[in-house]
């Protein structure tokens, strides 16, 4: 039995390289735009020693590699068969055994060494000048600055990209996916430490260009710290499977000057002062109605849609739904206290009594529901414990 | 692989029962076995394959195309669950019923009935799968790890899932204390331990990776189950549990995982390199030791896989060490595998192409493991397409690539004729290059970091997407060559000599007739 | 077929079982209590029908699978090379056994010495679980309910006695059998039984007076889930050891069994101890410590 390797073979290489071509040709095409292939560029000491690391790391095992292989190829092209070499007969060597042993281990030390100084730096959030709490909700981000400058400043970060971008109805903005209704804000210099956790299920907030990613796990805090060098706004993804809309939650952070900052801090403060919500007040149902349409497109439409029809049976619809237009006192019970070992969260620690009012007026108005009655903060109020 | 003849023209006992499709259910004899497993395999790999194709379709372009998010979840996970349980394990196993048998001069496995059952619970088993897409909610959207408390949120599809996990472990436990019973009690007067084949050697050692870690998956999956439907509190924080714990457990099956399936491809590989290097395997011994050094450092580094829950440091140092320690005894092995065709007489049919692609790009796939086993860099690469493009080239081109390299080398022994040597060439170099067009992109795409299982992405991404998917259909139409060789073979191969390939030595070949007959070495055959 | 057979001389004929469709009925009851348990979880109707069934099957398959084995076994089809297969193999099913427990023994190490000590940390108390504290039984931040650990000092360690006392039980009935004095053999497998069930019994007395008197439920947090699943399980583990040795009991009753080929007799006694030694991990880290 004869076999006509090199035939193949041959041709094999060519449609190799033409592949390889039509690829370098695609991704000329794409160039245009630049298609970025490496890691992000570094916006603070820890992810630029994470790129070193990695250019150091790279580098290494491209010489081993290209060292390994150059002796299979070798051995490929020079003890071939077809060219009537003949096999030698020896199948072991303690020297040389032991040899490319103990070089691996050897170079794997050279590598864990500055590894685990950057390990240990990356660990290391004590002391920090800001502190903030970031909440992973399904599917969005609330921040709550909890220490240093700021403190007291809480908001919900919500994709703005809107849903026609998505479908294809409309062309895709430059941000596309990466873009928020609130930034989060930091001073450039800072440290500023993050504790992470999740109302509802695992997320996790990460932000390239810091080098900085940790988990957001309901129940528990974890906490990550980054040092802004560069200002300028950062943008990323929620990194840990969440359920439906875990490609949809963005992470931007936009970093400024100390002033810039103490500005933004001041003007965050009027603002919450301002639209501080009285919850004794009395709301008109049209009011409410209004407000609360605004709360239900940016707090529940993910899950119930904005037709209210849901997308059973994972997410119910809420139009005709017998809860909707049940007794009110169930309905916000639910809605305040959301309903464990379901996607449908406690929205009780999210809103505040106004809004929660104003969001079950809405959908027990809204669509084909017809309650005709409006909800107070107070009865709200009431019914948190 | 079917039909495969006996010329052994005596009377015997075990050849009544029954015929037709009886006969394979019933059946107990190895090759049967074998050869229901491997077809099972392939059937699950083109199922998997077609999700994975759904998975790129929509990811050709930024923006929702074609299914929704929830449904690609689904895919996601049920391309994961169903390519590692159902593709590739089961195509080892099938190489190990084959194989193993005739390579140690055993009449059958140990407990042949056994044996049976390991692979008739499978069929069942991806049943529950497929069938938890048409349950209320569909199937689970949780990814193949199945991390808590999602899971919690999931519909019916998320309990068919959990007991066809239990099954399919059912199955993997069966079928290993199978494999281990036959290779401690089964083998020739003569085959000592040190004179079996690598292959068989890889298959005890990942036999008991499997009886060691399958059950703490059921355990794991079953704390989920409690969680869903008793109210317990395993991984929820109220009730002092911890999401976390489900991945500690996980990943202590999940590492040890993946060199279940990795070792029986280095096994397969140990056995084609040397055959088409006409030279014996170099450092056996030493392979012999690699392997097991494999085998229980993957027990202590499961959770590099969880850098970025929040670790204390020191965790963080020790399982980055145990992990990179790896390197070292799967370094030996490249390096063996490189000194076996070193000097030898090296032709390359296509089981010796598919090998060295392996050799090749699992080593590529390894050396991405290395930069993610370290801690600080992983946090910039976890859960992006770095990650995804570095476990299809340890699995892909690894394991599946092993596993193409065994059906053209053994293919001949089982069905006694000849695959077409041409269209194999083929074969490969078109899974060699679409295998590359998909994946080695997935690198750029990853480091400039696109997040994992995610429908749709932001356009910086799209290049490499564009690329990968362009790749992945080529991909899966040369499988489709796969197929055809295959059936060529078994309808109108030429007619395979005793020993087609010249430097393959092991008894198998050189002390029973090619095809092998249904039933080999009733009495022992007595190794010099 | 003496002993010693086992490596030195090649045994010439291996016994490769008949075709048989036994298996794929197991496999096919399996798949219909699944089918059943997950309607029945999820409140569909038609689960428990589908349960009963799938079990009828496996009830009948095993009846029938044993009922070969057992009729194998006594037509002298077991030489000593297939007696050594069943020790590997039963040996190798006992780790599977002990890597089972070893998951839920994890999660019990990891909510007492990770997760409940973590969630009373300083940070999660200031930001999420105000005043939640360190002590173990401890059912979480969330649980508001009071409830009463388990002790150890009463039934469990009657329990415990009983389990010990099965184990040397069920050794004399082994010596019973190696020195061919079946009456021997019959009473005390028959009083390793009546310790076991004893041992069940109190079990279920114990459940019970946790559900009504202590309010320690499978809900009550991580410490009733671990609470129960450990004991559940191996109280699952006991009732199957039981049925065992009970069918083991009819056999010897029947005559089977030889004084030097009782491998059956065996591995439900290595079964037996395996299940004991888990209980006596399950005494100190469930209930004592
Ligand atoms: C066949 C399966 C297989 C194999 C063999 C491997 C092998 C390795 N894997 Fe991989 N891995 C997976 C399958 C596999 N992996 C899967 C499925 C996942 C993702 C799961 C999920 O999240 O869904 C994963 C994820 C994964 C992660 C987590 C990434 C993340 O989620 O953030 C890490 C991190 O450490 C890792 C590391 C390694 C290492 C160090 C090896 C090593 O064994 C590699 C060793 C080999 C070499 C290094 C090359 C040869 C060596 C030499 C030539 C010697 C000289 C070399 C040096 C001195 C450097 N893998
Ligand atoms: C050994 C296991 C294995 C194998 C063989 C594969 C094979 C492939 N995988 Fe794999 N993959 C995993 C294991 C595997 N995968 C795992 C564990 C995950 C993680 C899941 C998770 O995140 O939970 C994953 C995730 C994963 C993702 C990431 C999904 C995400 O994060 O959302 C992607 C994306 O490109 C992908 C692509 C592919 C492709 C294109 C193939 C191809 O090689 C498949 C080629 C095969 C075929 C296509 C079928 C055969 C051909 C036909 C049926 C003919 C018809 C074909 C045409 C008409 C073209 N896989
Ligand atoms: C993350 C997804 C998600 C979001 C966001 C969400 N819900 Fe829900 N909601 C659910 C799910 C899932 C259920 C079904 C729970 C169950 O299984 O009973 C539900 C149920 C409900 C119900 C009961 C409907 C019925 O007929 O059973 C109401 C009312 C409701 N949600 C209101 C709201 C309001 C108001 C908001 C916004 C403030 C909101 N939800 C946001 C997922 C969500
Ligand atoms: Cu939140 Cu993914
Ligand atoms: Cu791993």
């Amino acid at each position: 039995m004869r076999f006509v390797w090199p035939r193949i073979t041959v041709s094999g290489l060519l449609i190799a390289m033409l592949a390889g071509g039509a690829a370098a040709a695609a991704l000329a095409s794409g160039a245009a735009e630049a298609a970025p292939w490496n890691l992000q560029p570094a916006a603070s000491k820890i992810a630029a020693d994470i790129h070193g690391l990695h250019e150091y790391v790279m580098l290494l095992v491209t010489v081993i590699f290209v060292g390994v292989f150059a002796f299979m190829f070798w051995a490929i092209y020079a003890h071939r068969k077809s060219t009537g070499h003949k096999a030698a007969h020896f199948h072991e060597n303690t020297t040389i055994e032991v040899i490319w042993t103990v070089i691996p281990l050897v170079i794997l030390v050279v590598i864990a060494w500055p590894v685990t100084k950057t390990v240990i730096a990356q660990k290391n959030t004590a002391n920090p000048d800001i502190t903030v709490k970031v909440t992973g909700y399904q599917w969005k981000w609330g921040y709550d600055y909890v220490k240093g400058e700021g403190e007291g400043i809480s908001f919900v970060s919500t994709l703005s990209t809107p849903r026609d971008q998505i479908e294809g109805r409309a062309p895709k903005g430059e941000h596309y996916l990466l873009e928020v209704d609130n930034e989060m804000v930091v001073p450039i210099g800072k440290k500023v430490r993050v504790l992470t956790t999740a109302a509802d299920v695992i997320h996790s907030w990460w932000v390239p260009v810091f080098g900085a990613k940790q988990d957001a796990i309901p129940g528990f805090i974890r906490d990550l710290w980054f040092k802004a060098e560069k200002t300028g706004t950062f943008r990323s993804q929620c990194v840990e499977l969440c359920g439906k809309d875990h490609g949809f939650m963005p992470i931007v952070v936009r970093v400024v000057s100390a002033d810039d900052y103490t500005r933004w801090v001041a003007e965050q403060k009027k603002i919450s002062a301002a639209i501080a919500d009285d919850p004794n007040k009395s709301y008109a149902l049209d009011e409410l109605k209004a407000r609360g349409e605004k709360v239900y497109a940016a707090n529940c439409v993910a899950c119930h849609q904005s037709t209210g029809k849901g997308v059973p049976p994972a997410f119910p619809a809420l139009d005709g739904s017998k809860i909707v237009n049940g007794p009110k006192s169930v309905q916000m019970a639910l809605v305040l206290n959301g309903k464990p070992g379901t996607a449908m969260a406690a929205f009780g620690t999210q809103l505040n009594d106004l809004e929660l009012a104003a969001v079950v007026t809405f959908t027990r108005n809204a669509w084909g529901n017809r309650a005709g009655e409006a909800i107070q903060p107070s009865e709200v109020k009431a019914l948190r414990k | 692989m079917s039909a495969v003849l006996d010329d052994h023209g005596h009377a015997h006992d075990h050849h009544g029962g029954y015929g037709g499709i009886m006969r394979w259910i019933t059946t107990t004899n190895h090759k049967d076995i074998g050869t229901l497993y491997l077809w099972f395999s392939f059937v699950m790999f083109m199922v998997g394959g077609v999700m994975a194709l759904v998975i790129r379709a929509e990811l050709f372009e930024p923006g929702l195309q074609f299914v929704n998010p929830d449904f690609f979840n689904q895919m996601t996970t049920m391309h994961g669950l169903i390519m590692v349980f159902g593709a590739i394990m089961p195509a080892f196993v099938g190489f190990a019923n084959w194989q193993i048998p005739m390579m140690i001069g055993a009449p059958d496995m140990a407990f042949a009935r056994l044996n049976n059952w390991s692979f008739w619970i499978l069929p069942f088993a991806a049943s529950l799968l497929v069938l938890s897409f048409f349950m209320p909610g569909g199937a689970p959207g949780v990814g193949w790890t199945m991390y808590a408390p999602l899971t919690v949120q999931m519909g019916m599809g998320m309990d068919l899932t959990i007991f066809a996990v239990h099954l399919l472990g059912m199955s993997s436990i069966m079928g290993s204390i199978n494999i281990l019973t036959t290779i401690l009690n089964m083998r020739a007067p003569g085959m000592t331990l040190m004179r079996m084949p690598m292959f068989v050697w890889t298959w005890l050692i990942t036999a008991y990776l499997l009886v060691a870690t399958m059950p703490v998956l059921a355990g794991a999956v079953t704390m989920t189950l409690a969680d869903r439907h008793f109210g317990t509190s395993f991984f929820n924080a109220a009730g002092g549990g911890d999401p976390v714990l489900y991945q500690h457990i996980f990943w202590f099956f999940g590492h040890p995982e993946v060199y279940i399936i990795a070792l029986p491809a280095f096994g397969v590989v140990s056995q084609v390199i040397p055959a088409f290097s006409r030279k014996p395997l170099f450092g056996y011994a030493s392979m012999v030791s690699a392997t097991t050094g494999i085998a229980i450092l993957s027990f202590i580094v499961w959770a590099h896989h969880m850098y970025t829950v929040g670790m204390p440091v020191t965790g963080q140092l020790f399982f980055m060490y145990a992990t990179a320690l790896i390197a070292v005894p799967t370094g030996v092995k490249v390096f063996n595998w490189v000194a076996t065709m070193w000097k030898g007489s090296l032709s390359f049919e296509t089981p010796m192409l598919f090998a060295i692609g392996f050799l090749f790009l699992f080593t590529m796939g390894g050396f991405s493991g290395l930069v993610l086993s370290l801690a600080a860099v992983d946090i910039q690469l976890h859960d992006t397409y770095y990650v995804v493009a570095h476990f299809h080239y340890v699995m892909v081109a690894g394991a599946l690539f092993a596993a193409f390299a065994g059906v053209y080398f053994w293919l001949p022994k089982w069905i006694g004729r000849m695959y077409d040597e041409t269209l194999g060439q083929w074969h490969f170099w078109l899974t060699m290059i679409f295998f590359n067009v998909t994946f080695f992109v997935q690198h750029f795409a990853g480091l400039a970091g696109m997040p994992r299982r995610i429908p749709d992405y932001p356009l910086m991404f799209e290049t490499w997407n564009k690329i990968s998917s362009i790749g992945a259909f080529g991909f899966g139409l040369s499988q489709l060559l796969f197929l055809y060789i295959v059936l060529k073979a078994i309808r109108s191969g030429e007619r395979a000599p005793q020993r087609p390939w010249e430097g393959a030595d092991s008894i198998d070949w050189t002390m029973l007739p090619t095809p092998a007959p249904y039933h080999t070495f009733e009495t022992p055959p007595l190794i010099k | 077929m003496a002993q010693t057979a086992y490596s030195s001389t090649p045994q010439q004929h291996y016994h490769v079982p008949q075709p048989m469709p036994w298996p794929i009925m197991g496999s096919a009851a399996l798949f219909l209590m699944a089918l059943g348990a997950t309607f029945v979880f999820n409140d569909s109707s038609g689960g428990w029908i589908s349960i009963a069934f799938g079990f009828m099957i496996l009830l009948y398959m095993m009846f029938r699978w044993f009922g070969d084995v057992i009729r194998e076994s006594e037509g002298g089809k077991y030489g000593a090379r297939e007696d050594l297969s069943f020790r590997w193999g039963m040996s190798w099913f006992i780790l599977s056994e002990v890597m089972f427990f070893f998951g839920f023994f994890g999660a019990l190490f990891w909510a007492r010495v990770m997760s409940v000590p973590d969630l009373s940390s300083l940070l999660h108390n200031e930001m999420l679980w105000p005043g939640f504290k360190d002590l173990w039984p401890s059912a979480g931040p969330g649980f508001a309910e009071k409830f009463t650990p388990m002790g150890a000092w009463g039934v469990p360690a009657i329990n415990t006695l009983l389990l010990l006392s099965s184990g040397i039980t069920l050794t004399y009935a082994h010596w019973g059998l190696v020195n061919n004095q079946r009456g021997k053999l019959n009473l005390f497998l028959f009083l390793t039984i009546v310790l076991g069930a004893t041992f069940l019994g109190f079990q279920i007395y114990e459940y019970g007076h946790a559900y009504s008197e202590l309010n320690l439920k499978l809900t009550t947090g991580v410490y009733g889930s671990t609470f129960f699943m450990l004991t559940g399980f191996h109280g699952f583990h006991v009732s199957l050891g039981a049925i065992m040795l009970t069918v083991i009991l009819i056999r010897c009753l029947s005559g089977h069994f030889k004084s030097d080929h009782h491998f059956a007799f065996e591995a439900v006694a290595w079964y037996w101890h395996f299940v004991d030694v888990v209980w006596l991990l399950l005494f100190v880290v469930v209930y004592w410590l």
